[in-house]
């Protein structure tokens, strides 16, 4: 597909004057890496800080007095345990418990509630959540077009951050959110992120993304040695994986479970009925059969997406994500394997294009950063 | 604007060949190793392996993908860049040096004569970016 038929964030023009190489992501024109290169990008956010234009993720608004009410039925966490000013990570799910997507849900009042989910899943997910709307009194829209999404990453992005707003950062906590001005530009302020680091992400309307874009840049002394980097898809798949994270159509699907993807921690069955919570309290009970696992790579070679996972010269699997891992240093991966192979200590074989490579299951998060 | 030396042959894979005597070096060229972006890993094969024209005799990887690499000439593998193993980077930070990938042995020493020269290769890059 040519670019003039994907749909652009407002910061297209941004990256492609930044050097970005631009691809195809789920019907969106964006930047896989920027001129630095995946791995400086990557290490940029380890060490000091990157920026990330998620402008493409959906925003869904759900309003109304019944609105934690309706949001607790489709998703898996606990919406009534959120306070004013809360997020959480939770699972939109189906009726045989798989996941429709994973997403953030923010608590801005009793009856006000924020889903942010994928950008490659936004249609399918609004359908999904308006067509399961009952008698509930709640208002739901998909507010997708009016906010850009933009996220600073990193040991530094909170000093960066700082120095465009009055908000005191360091008083929000982590999966905690505040609205205030950045630079003049009123803003969502939310210490969430996806790349194993402390950070921000910050919503506003898309008419000031080239602005915050610029000034985050420039506040954070982009261009100069140890400044700030833009970072593209490439770098965040890499960091996150490294810290453990799932993406969505890789870890998780319609057909996968969370208790599956090691999302029990955010499955709250003691809450009560959710879509898919009788099927997910059958599969706990039975125990599982299968189960996302951490492996390392023993032997030389990169798995990939897909490859085929063997234990003794049998099939039992395949891998979820595979990739270099550039903080690490280490060739690492996920892999959906029966339980019974899903032990740490665990040697597995991949079929890397035609070659068995020796892999390990190992603990998850491969990456934790020290606090 | 890709680097292209003058004393190189090219093949439309985007491999170059430098000729000395009877033995061809083999590696890609800055244009391919631009598109891939960050190599992490390099598979190559043994001494002594053979390969026929056009053949893949390895691979090339990057953060985000695996491109074959081809052979644009018959014959031997008479050496391979072992360094590689550890700095993997040198086919980005000298495509044409330090990260340069196979020595062949040629079957065939006039093959190289009917691969791209450098203007010629020049003008293919115009066609395909």
């Amino acid at each position: 597909m040519s670019s003039e038929n994907l749909k652009k964030t407002p910061l297209n023009a941004e990256h492609r004057e930044l050097g970005g190489k631009m691809v195809d992501f789920g019907g969106w024109d964006m930047p896989v890496q920027y001129s630095a290169g995946v791995i400086e990008e990557h290490m940029a956010t380890r060490t000091r800080a990157g920026l990330f234009d998620v402008s493409h993720m959906g925003e869904i608004w759900a309003e109304g007095p019944d609105a934690i009410e309706f949001v607790n039925r489709l998703t898996t966490n606990d919406v009534t345990k959120l306070v004013d000013g809360q997020a959480h990570y939770s699972a939109l799910t189906n009726d045989l418990g798989g996941v429709v997507d994973d997403l953030l849900v923010y608590r801005f009042g009793q009856e006000r509630l924020l889903l942010v989910v994928n950008a490659a899943t936004t249609d399918k997910d609004w359908e999904w959540i308006a067509s399961h709307k009952a008698d509930e009194n709640v208002a739901l829209r998909n507010a997708s077009a009016d906010y850009c999404q933009i996220a600073v990453q990193g040991p530094d992005a909170l000093g960066i951050l700082q120095g465009l707003t009055e908000t005191e950062l360091d008083s929000i906590k982590y999966y905690h959110f505040a609205t205030g001005s950045v630079d003049g530009v009123e803003s969502i302020i939310s210490r969430t992120g996806y790349t194993g680091e402390d950070g921000f992400e910050v919503y506003a309307s898309p008419e000031f993304a080239v602005h915050l874009w610029n000034k985050l840049l420039k506040t954070g002394n982009y261009g100069q040695e140890n400044g700030i980097l833009p970072a593209g898809l490439a770098a965040r798949n890499t960091l996150r994986l490294e810290a453990g994270m799932s993406l969505y159509g890789h870890e998780l699907s319609d057909s996968i479970t969370p208790y599956e993807a090691n999302l029990g921690w955010i499955t709250k069955l003691q809450k009560g009925d959710f879509t898919g919570s009788e099927e997910l309290e059958k599969q706990k009970e039975e125990g599982l059969k299968r189960k996302l696992i951490g492996f390392e790579m023993k032997d030389r070679g990169i798995a990939r997406d897909d490859q085929a996972v063997y234990v003794d010269g049998e099939k039992v699997g395949y891998v979820t994500s595979g990739s270099p891992a550039p903080y690490l240093k280490k060739n690492i991966g996920f892999a959906l394997l029966p339980v019974e192979f899903a032990n740490i200590g665990q040697e597995i074989t991949i079929d890397v294009r035609g070659k068995h490579l020796i892999a390990e299951v190992v603990p998850t998060p491969f990456y934790k950063r020290q606090k | 604007m890709s680097n292209i030396p003058e004393n190189l042959r090219y093949s439309k894979d985007h491999e170059w060949v430098k000729v000395d005597g009877d033995t061809a070096t083999i590696g890609i060229t800055d244009y391919a190793q631009n598109s891939l972006g960050d190599v992490v890993y390099v598979d190559m094969p043994r001494v002594g392996d053979a390969f026929e024209t056009h053949e893949a005799f390895g691979s090339v990887e990057s953060v985000k993908a695996v491109s074959e690499i081809f052979t644009p000439l018959a014959g031997e593998v008479s050496e391979v860049n072992s360094g590689l193993n550890d700095t993997p980077e040198s086919v980005n930070s000298d495509p044409y040096g330090t990260g340069w990938m196979i020595k062949i042995k040629m079957k065939n020493p006039g093959e190289a004569d009917a691969m791209l020269s450098a203007v010629e290769y020049e003008e293919y890059l115009t066609t395909v970016s």
